[in-house]
């Protein structure tokens, strides 16, 4: 009986953290790029285009970290058209990303028709390859790390590195103070405009990854409506997180672990309804809301466009 | 500068929203010398391509045109919003119109209402009006054979099933599914669950691996791309699948050695009967239910070499009596447990 509950607890928390894992991704692309003022709401058509490339890329060459890679660059590339929408040209960024959802989504099913000359669904590609064997001989926890795939690992890792940048580095201070007051940044010798670019590439990549994460990590194919939402509960895990890396972590994966529990609770055979169950990740959120966070505070200047030398 | 960047970018995204309709096919009937009906079909959001359901529709009028050389005008519906607007441009140019997948029966029961002179049918649900024909499955009868298939596989006793949500219409797969267990081994517990969603394929993933940690050796899905997650699962943790509406060994190859066998559901014989009776001119509305008897579902051409013959014989020695009306099976998982099923 007693090892059938460690590995009730093992298994929910490797589900957790394997749910977690996109969301993290994404959520981490949204605090950098509303830590320099963009509000970044296309964060789930960049996740689409992501999961699309990762999986062309491993395809074309059979090897998932060059899947990986085409999923950052094709995350940056979609990430591109937000910036010079809403950096250089001011646009509304709210319907800047919103358009880039829908464009993202409608671009893959055409780009997966005419690549992979199939609808719906792409054939499965190489995933990457984790060894399952050499973690399962490490003590105590080796049954839990044969569970995850190494886009939990890079999830992270990027978390750490992306606290490390905006806390303890030149540039990180840049580009909380261009997201707080960009007059004040610029009057300072800061170029607001490509510090804004810079981040909102590098959230385009960290989606990227996101999506990646999900067509290479828990499956080997592409699907039309595959990410189903995840990039909004990015973004708010993202708000949740008080904008800050390991607040969206943490957000990122309570959510994980709502619709881990889920899927445990459903096997208790409570006589309930199953709406109960699918309610969990919201009602969750709501209590957490309630509860136990603060009031939340985004970024002085996120969403409003810069324009050098404007009073 | 500027101006033309943002003309640019404005156009690019706006003709992005137009990708997803540039495969519509509109050719006209090129005899005119005879009086051909003309034929249209809205797919739902699935569209053209997703290799099961609607892929099947379409593939009964391929056989029309074959037959017939009508060709077909198909419209895919990008969301539920569009199945309304299609299905009226369909009836506009058309005399047979074709509404995919049960959630179109709104739609096309408004559609044809407004257009009472022309003829529609639809696939999977049931639209009660006198100029349409409603053809729906006895998806339960499909899946009793999986439940047998299953039932026998099975060496911890423990089967699973995924569907997608909890609509009446998954709620046969999984009582015929239950029916067929219990019928060739009422030992066996079979774990059922819900994923509340058809396309999230990494929640199908942790579902599965959930069902198979506990035990479960065959897992049997109606949960379409959350199924997919199904198939990795059982892959990763060299388990059994079972595959539904088509025959998915044969689309997801690369998962085949861990499908044991998948339910069909033939639209195709559906769209090709209405179709046919239509161009015959012996359409008829009302309700025609395809069972094994009528070959509207049955069991896929690919079984897996692991299931013995032995348990292929069983499966279809229960379809023949399925057939006879020796007995019927459950349609409703409350029905599964008062469910006797008679020795074979």
């Amino acid at each position: 009986m007693h090892s059938i509950t460690i590995s009730l607890f093992v298994s929910l928390i490797a589900a957790t953290l394997r749910l977690s894992t996109p969301i993290i991704f994404a959520a981490l692309g949204g605090v950098i790029s509303e830590r320099s003022g963009v509000v970044n709401i296309g964060l789930e058509g960049i996740m689409i285009a992501g999961a699309f490339f990762a999986v062309l890329g491993s395809y074309l060459t059979q090897n998932a970290w060059v899947g990986i890679l085409f999923a950052i660059l094709a995350g940056m590339g979609i990430a591109l058209i937000h910036a010079v929408l809403s950096i250089n040209l001011r646009a509304d960024q709210t319907i800047s990303g919103v358009s880039i959802n829908i464009f993202s989504a409608a671009l893959m099913s055409f780009l997966l028709f005419k690549i992979f000359a199939r609808e719906g669904q792409t054939d499965g590609v190489t995933q990457l390859s984790y060894p399952k064997e050499f973690f399962k001989s490490i003590p105590f926890i080796g049954n839990l790390l044969a569970e995850l795939n190494w886009f939990v690992f890079i999830a992270f890792i990027l978390a750490i590195l992306l606290h490390l940048m905006l806390y303890y580095t030149p540039l990180g201070l840049r580009i909380r103070s261009v997201g707080e007051h960009p007059k004040a940044a610029d009057t300072l010798g800061i170029n607001v405009y490509k510090i804004r670019y810079l981040c909102v590439l590098l959230s385009g990549a960290f989606a990227g990854l996101g999506g990646a994460s999900l067509s290479l990590g828990a499956t080997n194919l592409f699907r039309e409506g595959m990410v189903s939402g995840k990039g909004f509960i990015a973004l708010a895990a993202m708000i949740f997180g008080n904008w800050k890396p390991f607040g969206a972590l943490a957000a990122s994966l309570l959510f994980g672990f709502a619709e881990a529990f889920r899927i445990v609770a459903q096997g208790f055979g409570w006589k309930v309804p199953d709406e109960v169950y699918y309610s969990f990740p919201y009602v969750l959120t709501m209590l957490m809301l309630a509860g136990f966070v603060g009031k939340t505070t985004p970024p002085a200047a996120d969403g409003i466009p810069y324009t050098k030398g404007e009073r | 500068m500027k101006k033309l960047i943002a003309l640019m970018a404005t156009l690019t995204l706006t003709v992005g929203l137009f990708s997803g309709c540039a495969k519509q096919e509109s050719q006209q009937p090129q005899q005119p010398n005879k009086p051909q009906i003309r034929i249209g079909l809205a797919t739902d959001e699935g569209g053209k391509g997703d290799k099961s359901f609607n892929d099947a529709a379409i593939a009964g009028l391929e056989r029309i045109k074959a037959e017939y050389g009508i060709e077909p005008q198909i419209i895919e519906s990008r969301s539920a919003d569009d199945y309304e607007p299609n299905l009226t441009t369909l009836a506009a140019d058309n005399d047979l119109i074709f509404g995919v997948g049960f959630k179109m029966a709104d739609a096309l029961k408004t559609v044809a209402q407004n257009n009472p002179d022309k003829k529609f049918a639809i696939v999977d649900s049931v639209v009660d009006l006198p100029n349409v024909a409603s053809y729906v499955f006895k998806e339960e009868e499909g899946s009793f054979l999986m439940g047998v298939i299953a039932g026998k596989m099975t060496k911890t006793n423990i089967v699973g099933f995924l569907g997608g949500s909890k609509f009446e219409l998954i709620e046969k797969f999984e009582a015929g599914f239950r029916a067929g267990v219990k019928a060739v081994n009422p030992k066996a517990k079979v774990i059922v669950q819900y994923a509340n969603t058809f396309s999230d394929v990494a929640l199908g993933y942790e579902i599965a691996k959930k069902m198979y940690n506990d035990g479960a050796d065959v897992i049997y899905h109606a949960a379409g791309g959350a199924g997919l997650g199904l198939f990795n699962a059982a892959k990763e943790m060299k388990k059994w699948a079972i595959g539904v509406d088509s025959d998915q060994a044969v689309l997801v190859p690369d998962k085949a050695d861990v499908i044991l066998a998948s339910m069909i559901k033939r639209v195709d014989t559906a769209t090709y009967t209405a179709a046919k009776a239509a161009i015959e001119g012996t359409f008829k509305p009302g309700t025609i239910v395809l069972g094994l008897k009528e070959d509207g579902v049955g069991i896929s051409k690919t079984i897996n070499p692991a299931v013995p013959k032995e348990v292929i014989d069983l499966a279809n020695k229960y379809k023949q009596a399925i057939i006879e009306g020796k007995f019927t099976v459950p349609s409703k998982p409350s029905e599964v447990d008062s469910f006797q099923a008679p020795q074979i």
